[in-house]
């Protein structure tokens, strides 16, 4: 022990206790001699004085406890836990005093926001320099913030969910959705200039999905999708309707031929295997089309259940050919539906 | 500024004037149609121009609806995440006018790019202070008048508070400490749910 110099301070046990409210003096036996107002407050209901230390305390760190003297705690980072509950968790450090008397300074850590709960303690019980106070200002600005980013979240969300609504495309595939296709049908209506709606379903998909899976399944429509970009001008539009359901507006297209024409390219191209994983998904498409000019006043309702009404004779007719619908030939008998160059085979999966 | 300060704004003017007075602010300020976002960096102009609006629609000077604003901010029984974070500033009124200068700081460990206008506290010792704020948004002054009155009300301090035109033209406030005595207090617990 240093021998008391000019600097020695010595304070009396208010003013200590101003200073380090957390405070707790021991005796050299290992008992407590004294603690700061704070720590006296919470340990409140025990007979503390002259308590051995551990008897209130669990000493966790350092792991050799007391063993060896209460002086071997100089120097050391201290955890202590009350053995009581709420069974408070300490930081701390010891420093000798006169007397074999050893000054233990705690302090709360990052556990103070529960201890401020439990013991109900409040900014009086903190020295000005602590920084529980800020500590604890800070979890609730931290959980107030968090609030705030919960509503953007939900902002963020309805909007999301708005602007999925309004979409005119279809995620899977990067077609047009049905929304766009109605916009683009009642444009081309009202433009009076001649069209063609082709309405396209896939045979034998259900087998894909069953069979390899949704995956395929998947991968099966983006084929199809990249068929139709393929086989339509930039003027025109390809929609996904419904699952495997597409519908085509063919801009400027007047005359049956060439509707047709079109319609055997895309029956090759979806006929096409796709490969998925080492093995082949294989569908056909049942195609059905009418032409706006057949109509004197083209209806979009009309001209799309007219097309499917031709698709359906495709389907009919075995698969994987093209139909026109029954007003294109109003004057004659039905037409033979023709199927395509290139055959598609029943799914070999 | 962020969105958040001009969305506390919109809380106000619906709970107090109503929801169709608060579309014809934001329309007359030329507000997003779906609204301003909380967390995202608005130019410090916008503010202004919601006031002026405010103004307009509401029919009364902006200075006493930046001031009802702030009273609202402090008090309301439904907001009371503010006023619990502005009592960490001080157990006693005189404390917490002691950090108010802090605020901008406080204010940025919450929240990064929230960023309150500095603030200058001048004690000149005989129970009345001086508050100023500096640019760029100088309207903010009522707001802070409005929030102090209704701080103190909380820490059941009595204090007057004006505004007094200062020689460089900026608004200042000043604030009169009368006897706390007998006041009471609204209960403030260190953690939120303790009584």
């Amino acid at each position: 022990m240093a021998a008391r110099s000019s600097a020695a301070v010595t304070l009396d046990p208010v003013a200590l206790g101003r200073l380090m409210p957390l405070h707790l003096l021991l005796s050299p036996d290992g008992t407590l001699a004294a603690a700061g107002p704070t720590l006296a407050r919470m340990l409140q209901g025990t007979a503390w004085r002259g308590s051995h230390l551990s008897e209130l305390f669990d000493l966790r760190h350092p792991r050799r406890g007391l063993s060896g003297g209460p002086a071997r705690l100089v120097g050391e980072r201290l955890h202590l836990v009350m053995r009581r509950p709420p069974h408070t968790g300490f930081k701390g450090q010891a420093v000798a005093c006169a007397g074999g008397m050893l000054l233990v300074n705690l302090g709360l850590g990052i556990g103070v926001v529960d201890a401020v709960r439990e013991h109900r303690l409040t900014e009086r019980d903190f020295a000005p320099t602590d920084h529980a106070i800020e500590l604890l200002y800070l979890a609730e600005a931290k959980s107030v913030v968090q609030d705030v980013l919960r509503d953007v979240n939900g902002q963020l969300e309805a909007a999301r969910t708005a602007a999925e609504e309004q979409a005119l495309t279809d995620t899977l595939t990067g077609l047009r959705n049905r929304r766009a296709l109605d916009g683009a049908l009642a444009g081309a209506v009202a433009s009076g200039a001649p069209f063609a709606v082709v309405r396209i379903d896939l045979d034998w998909f259900k087998a894909v999905n069953d069979n390899l899976g949704h995956a395929a399944g998947d991968a099966v429509l983006q084929a199809v999708a990249r068929a139709l970009r393929t086989e339509t001008r930039a003027g025109d539009t390809v929609a996904r309707v419904g699952g495997d359901e597409f519908v085509l507006l063919l801009a400027g297209v007047a005359a049956a031929e060439e509707a047709e024409a079109i319609g055997q390219r895309i029956l090759v191209r979806i006929a096409a295997p796709v490969p998925w994983e080492g093995r082949e998904a294989r569908v056909s498409a049942s195609l059905g089309y009418v032409l706006s000019r057949s109509y004197a006043r083209p209806d979009p309702d009309r001209l799309l259940g007219d097309a499917d009404e031709a698709l359906y004779a495709s389907k009919r007719a075995g698969r994987g050919r093209i139909t026109a619908g029954r007003v294109a030939l109003a004057a004659g008998p039905a037409r033979l539906s023709r199927p395509a160059a290139a055959r598609a085979l029943p799914p070999a999966q | 500024m962020l969105g958040l300060v001009i969305r506390a704004f919109q809380r106000f003017v619906v709970d107090t004037y109503g929801a169709p007075a608060w579309e014809a602010v934001a329309h007359r300020a030329g507000l997003p149609v779906q609204g301003v976002e909380a967390m995202r960096v608005y130019p410090d102009a916008l503010a202004a121009e919601v006031a002026a609006a405010a103004e307009g629609v509401l029919g009364r000077p902006r200075a006493g609806i930046l001031e009802d604003f702030g009273t609202y901010l402090v008090s309301h029984p439904d907001r009371q995440a503010l006023r619990r974070l502005l009592r960490f500033g001080g157990g006693c009124f005189r404390d917490f006018l002691a950090s108010v200068e802090e605020l901008p700081g406080r204010a940025r460990l919450a929240l990064p790019e929230l960023d309150l206008p500095q603030v200058e506290i001048d004690d000149a010792g005989d129970g009345r202070l001086t508050l100023a704020c500096r640019p760029p948004v100088p309207e903010v002054i009522h707001v802070a008048a409005g929030m102090l009155r209704a701080m103190a009300d909380d820490y059941g301090a009595l204090v007057v508070v004006d505004t007094a035109e200062g020689a460089d033209g900026a608004t200042r406030l000043t604030i009169d400490l009368l006897d706390a005595r007998f006041a009471a207090a609204r209960p403030f617990a260190l953690v939120a749910g303790v009584h």
